[in-house]
């Protein structure tokens, strides 16, 4: 079994200090004059110690030094280091080439320690071929291929390869971090990795099975279906709940964009505001399908700007539905869905309870805000 | 700081007890015996028997006669009481520890003199098929139980017939259906509300009867969300099933405006009483406004909970659902008990027959014996030891009780170990694991997880003040264990018959053996 290992040694540089951040090499150096000490290493050595079990059967291949080989010795394992990097100083660029250079050696699962930033350069560099997990170590975690922390990483890195786990996609988010400085957050979702995604059992008889997100999905699928109608045009919004949904139903959709369907087919791929605008122009009845981004609970507003105002006022302000499965709400832990289109008449007209599709015939009541 | 190990209570027994449970490696009772054993050996029928009977074999019909003899274990006696007895030492149940972590089940004592009622030959000799005539004492127990049912909830009518739990919400969901059909409805109510805190069956039982299911949240305070109901009400709502006090032991203060909001749409409200043992003689269904309910016979009124059964869901209605209960009946008509199927709006069945007789004897001997003013103390008694327990487990480093602060518990509460997952990477279940170490166990939570790293305890009205303190230090035990030494709690058990087991194959019933003919037949499968 092969796993491969990439650590952003700067990853985290930017959060203790203040710096909410770390992209950029002047904010590195920034950090580092403030005291700032490299935690990505730790973090790492923390995930892989609990893979020693697997020791004799788990071949570790990395980058030199900071980004893996160290941690991994660390930890206990004896790795296979390939390229080369500058001791002093890495950079987005090393991070891309190790996932080159790593995607075609046959790799069961890949480990790598970063936040947003490191998560972006791996999809970038990767795409979403290969399993995936993140081990948070960055300023900023917004997107979802992160762990909660590194000995979950070790958990659900440890179950995956004993194909204990199934695969789900999970969004690579980051935030400018500029605007981020200024007090203004505004997450933009970049793709989707495969990552394990761990159901933890109950003991004893009165557990029911845990309905799996996918099986979620069908359901939700199932019960968008009968509720569809001939000559209404569906504008599906980004996100791996609305791709595998639409996939159930027949229709190919883009993942990180907006997709419109008349019939079952596609009446326009990836469309932006215009596109969208023009078409409800030919076909005036139409429904919105969105789902909120993972964690953070945003339904209208981020990373589906094509959505605008504009369009939600054409189609209807109260024709739109929401999905979600199960699991996600509850990763809000009681937070509110909020919208937040730049348009404030809007927003405060969109506020108040929805019927949230989570599965066949099933929906739980909840709260949007603005 | 002491060692815990050596501290003793006051009632003398330690404070943590150097348990081990046993281990026999026992098989299968499939794979024990040799071809030939017998159990009992049949005496051959006498010659003047057989000569006046004959054969009475070639009055069955072929086609009902197997072609094949049963695959059964041939095994000596002493062998089976052995296995079994090896198999009763390889449990953790209510008669031999704390049983306060099962919590929603109401792991109660249930007195063995009960027991030995509904073992009297005039209870195992019984068949349901009997003649009413020959069969009025156990007709009058139903009937009389049910009397005391309908004073316990204020509602009208009962039927003992559902047989668990989820049989009995089931029953009140096929009713809320019939209700609405006899009205020319329900092809536009088809909607049922529930709680994400009432009991998962509440969600599952509407949709098995044809119901879309919308699920409310808990607002801010941690209460079902009264804004929320008051969106998903519409002309659509078919009823509420929903539990109070919910799994979380908060009962909600507003289930009269609940109840309220839901008739004024014309929707009826049916109330899960699984977690009543709280409340017995303190509330009652009628005045929360319910127009149906059901109480757990093996839960609050101590038949006992086990084994998956046997078990009794008391169904009850008011007067003007009366006509939709499953028959039949159990009346009286000054004279004579009798089974009464004449109901023309009926349901129909929910299962054969008229209830589990054993289970009403019990539950019907248990209230008597307690009578009106012992209900309310049990009920007194198991919120008190409650919020005795919750308080000590709150002492508890890394323990918290989700939703409504400061706010006391019914019955039971679902706490959460998020805090010290976060701090030590054990997760609750694990934290179960280990206290079966010293002998107890706890049980997290439904599916989904909604509290983070759950725990949900019920300590019943069964359990002395010394016991409890024996439980909570036990959990406290463990819980400074992750914190010192996490990877002793995450590798336990020690001293339990089987080591943790993945129950990843738990979700796919390809793999699944619940016979021993498809375990051999799907392990041959594999092997071939």
């Amino acid at each position: 079994m092969r796993i491969g290992l990439i650590v952003n040694p700067v990853a985290g540089l930017g959060g203790r200090v203040g710096l909410k951040g770390s992209d950029g090499a002047d904010i590195q150096q920034r950090a580092v004059e403030l005291g700032a000490i490299p935690c990505a290493t730790d973090r790492a050595i923390e995930t892989l110690k609990y893979l020693l079990p697997l020791k004799t059967d788990l071949a570790i291949l990395t980058y030199p030094g900071s980004m893996g080989e160290i941690a991994a010795r660390r930890a206990g394992f004896l790795p296979f280091v390939l390229g080369q990097i500058l001791f002093d100083h890495t950079t987005a660029e090393d991070t891309k080439r190790a996932v080159k250079e790593l995607m075609n050696k046959d790799l069961s699962l890949l480990l790598f320690t970063g936040g947003d930033g490191t998560a972006r350069d791996i999809y970038a560099a990767g795409g979403s071929e290969i399993p995936t997990l993140g081990i948070p170590a960055g300023v900023k975690i917004h997107s979802a291929v992160y762990a909660i922390h590194p000995r979950a990483a070790g958990e659900l890195a440890m179950a995956y390869l004993r194909e204990e786990t199934e695969l789900n996609l999970a969004e690579v988010m980051d935030i400018d971090e500029e605007e981020f400085r200024k007090g203004r957050v505004s997450p933009k979702l970049y793709g989707f990795l495969k990552v394990p995604y761990l159901q933890r059992f109950v003991q004893g008889a009165k557990a029911a099975s845990p309905q799996l997100s996918s099986s979620a999905l069908k359901g939700i699928a199932d019960d968008l279906f009968v509720r569809m109608s001939p000559g209404t045009i569906y504008i599906f919004g980004p996100g791996s709940s609305t791709y595998v949904i639409a996939k159930h139903l027949g229709m190919e959709k883009n993942l990180l964009g907006v997709d419109a369907y008349l019939d079952g087919r596609v009446i326009a791929s990836d469309a932006n505001e215009s596109a969208l605008l023009e078409l409800l122009f030919n076909y005036p009845t139409a429904e919105i399908i969105v789902t909120p981004i993972g964690g953070q609970g945003c339904i209208f507003g981020r990373g589906n700007q094509q959505i605008s105002p504009a369009v939600i006022r054409k189609v209807g302000e109260t024709r739109f539905r929401i999905v979600s499965t199960p699991e996600k709400l509850q990763a809000l832990k009681g937070q509110p869905l909020w919208v937040d289109t730049g348009d404030y008449t809007l927003d405060k007209m969109l506020c108040g309870y929805y019927p949230i599709i989570t599965g066949y015939k099933e929906y739980v009541m909840y709260k949007v805000t603005s | 700081m002491n060692n815990i190990t050596d501290e003793r209570f006051t009632d003398g027994k330690p404070n943590l007890r150097r348990f081990h449970q046993a281990r026999w490696d026992e098989p299968v009772i499939f794979e024990l015996g040799q071809p030939g054993q017998r159990g009992i050996l049949v005496p051959e029928v006498d010659e003047g028997i057989k000569s006046q009977v004959g054969n009475p074999l070639k009055e069955i019909p072929d086609s009902l006669l197997r072609k094949n003899q049963p695959q059964l274990p041939e095994i000596s006696q002493p062998a089976v009481v052995r296995h079994y007895v090896h198999l009763s030492q390889e449990t953790l149940g209510v008669d031999c520890n704390i049983d306060v972590g099962q919590g929603t089940c109401t792991m109660k004592y249930s007195p063995k003199v009960n027991d030995q009622l509904a073992r009297m030959v005039e209870m195992t000799e019984l068949h349901p098929l009997q003649d009413e005539s020959t069969v009025q004492g156990i007709l009058e127990v139903f009937w009389r139980f049910e009397q005391i049912l309908k004073e316990i909830s204020g509602l009208d009518r009962f039927t003992l017939q559902p047989g668990a739990g989820s049989a009995a919400i089931y029953t009140n969901a096929s009713i809320i259906r019939a209700y609405h059909a006899s009205r020319g409805e329900i092809d536009k109510r088809d909607e049922i509300i529930t709680t994400i805190f009432s009991h998962p069956s509440d969600a599952a039982c509407a949709k098995v009867a044809g119901f879309k299911v919308i699920t409310l949240y808990p607002d801010e305070d941690g209460y079902p969300d009264i804004e929320a109901l008051s969106a998903a009400i519409s002309e659509r709502t078919a009823g509420l099933l929903i539990t109070n006090p919910e799994d979380t032991g908060i009962y909600n203060p507003r289930i009269a405006e609940f109840t309220k909001l839901v008739h004024v749409a014309g929707g009826l409200c049916s109330y899960d009483q699984a977690n009543a043992n709280g409340i017995l003689g303190v509330t009652r269904a009628r005045e929360a406004g319910f127009d149906l309910c059901h109480f757990n016979l093996h839960k609050t009124f101590s038949t006992p909970h086990g084994c998956g059964g046997p078990a009794v869901g008391a169904t009850g209605v008011t007067k003007e659902l009366i006509p939709f209960l499953p028959v039949p009946l159990v009346d009286f008509d000054g004279s004579n008990y009798f089974l009464n199927y004449d109901l023309p709006n009926s349901i129909g069945k929910i299962r054969p027959f008229y209830g589990v007789a054993q289970a009403v004897l019990k539950a019907y001997a248990w209230v008597m014996a307690l009578g009106a003013e012992g209900l309310r103390e049990v009920a007194e008694i198991a919120v008190l030891n409650n919020n005795y327990l919750l308080h000590k487990i709150l002492s508890i480093r890394g323990a918290s009780a989700p939703y409504a602060k400061g706010k006391r518990r019914i019955e039971q509460v679902r706490y959460s170990w998020e805090k010290l997952y976060e701090e030590t990477g054990v997760h609750s279940d694990e934290l179960g694991i280990r206290a079966a170490d010293f002998g107890v166990h706890y049980w997290t939570s439904h599916h989904p997880y909604v509290v983070p790293e759950p725990c949900t305890l019920e300590p019943t009205e069964s359990y002395s003040k010394e016991e409890l303190d024996e439980y909570a230090a036990i959990i406290e035990n463990v819980a400074n264990e992750a914190y010192s030494n996490p990877d002793l709690v995450k590798n336990a058990p020690y001293n339990s018959t089987v080591h943790t087991i993945n129950n990843h194959p738990l979700d796919d019933p390809q793999q699944w053996c619940i016979t021993w003919r498809a375990y051999k037949r799907k392990t041959q499968q594999v092997t071939a």
